[in-house]
């Protein structure tokens, strides 16, 4: 994989994240306090650092068939996962993921929530709320950044394409002080699940001790491969839904 | 320290493996079959991991979308 496809693969996996995050810090900073939601941001930032730093360095120390092994079915079944939820969500079968409508809710629970002081930070809540966010949106940054970067043997690439996502996101969130609700965060996500699934596939199987057809000129059939039977099972399950609307409609009809 | 183990070990089972275990253990499956018949049977299985993926997809959603309009 060349360094451009590493950089826009983590690029655009973690511009996804940190649109889910910075929902949440907007929720907390304008319902609460900025300075308490800060902290917690601070907070959360720290410790996916260290974990960076942890990680990082010892994913280097793992001999590269065993890492691609391991990495390569972490990713596979983290791919599907994503794929999955975007196949579910183009179809109507599950909602589609809408940043206004969480900051909504976000925002109606911070209004209900009572204001209470702890351990240094003046609304605990706020805090809370910010750090939990970052975190877990962050991790699913640190764990792609660090697997593909891992695996390509170029960490600090890979942690150029996650910081720029963030920046790039953050900066974008603060010049409009509201939800990206208008980034096609499902469409990015379909295509993310593209990517993560079929970089766990082709670097699982070679874990495995396969060697694909053309070496790393496989990714290029594998890629498009992934997406054409991921829209395959969505032109399907629609079909499918249009046609049980169909047979079910005349029945409720004739029985009203 | 049991309750707080039981909720990270929970939080990592959402994270990595979500609403579907079964995609995670066809994908496990699959990749030490294709150890095996690599490494026992010298065939180079590349096939393996792409068909047991997209299997494991298509019964994923077809266990999701069942009985729902």
């Amino acid at each position: 994989m060349n360094s451009l496809a590493l950089f826009l693969t983590v690029f655009v996996a973690c511009a996804v994240e940190a649109v889910e995050a910075l929902t949440i810090v907007l929720a907390a900073g304008v319902t609460r306090e900025w300075r308490s939601t800060l902290q917690g941001m601070a907070a959360a930032l720290a410790v996916l650092a260290v974990a960076v730093a942890v990680i990082g360095p010892a994913l280097t120390l793992i001999p590269l068939t065993g890492l691609r092994l391991v990495v390569g079915a972490l990713l596979a079944v983290f791919g599907l996962q994503w794929l999955r939820k975007a196949i579910l969500r183009a179809t109507g079968y599950k909602d589609l993921h809408d940043e206004g409508a969480i900051y909504a809710r976000q925002v109606a629970a911070a209004n209900a929530a009572s204001r209470e002081a702890r351990r240094g930070v003046r609304d605990w809540y706020a805090f809370t709320l910010s750090f939990k966010g970052v975190l877990l949106e962050g991790l699913e940054v640190v764990f792609i950044a660090i697997t593909f970067g891992g695996n390509q043997q170029n960490l600090g690439l890979a942690a150029a394409g996650a910081v720029a996502a963030v920046l790039v996101v953050a900066a974008v969130g603060v010049a409009v002080r509201a939800p990206l609700s208008r980034v096609p965060e499902n469409t990015m996500k379909f295509a993310v699940g593209i990517m993560l699934t079929s970089f766990g596939v082709f670097w699982g199987a070679e874990g495995a001790g396969v060697s694909w057809p053309g070496n790393d000129a496989a990714l290029l059939a594998v890629v498009p491969a992934t997406a054409l039977v991921a829209l395959g099972y969505v032109a399907l399950l629609r079909r499918t839904a249009a046609a049980r609307r169909a047979t079910t409609v005349p029945v409720e009809r004739s029985a009203a | 320290m049991t309750r707080w183990l039981r909720s990270f070990g929970a939080f990592w089972y959402d994270f990595i493996i979500g609403d579907d275990w079964r995609g995670a253990a066809v994908v496990a499956a699959a990749l030490a079959a294709t150890a095996l018949l690599v490494h026992v049977a010298s065939v180079n299985a590349w096939w393996l991991l792409p068909i047991a993926v997209i299997a494991a997809l298509g019964w994923s959603l077809r266990r999701a979308t069942a009985g729902k309009p």
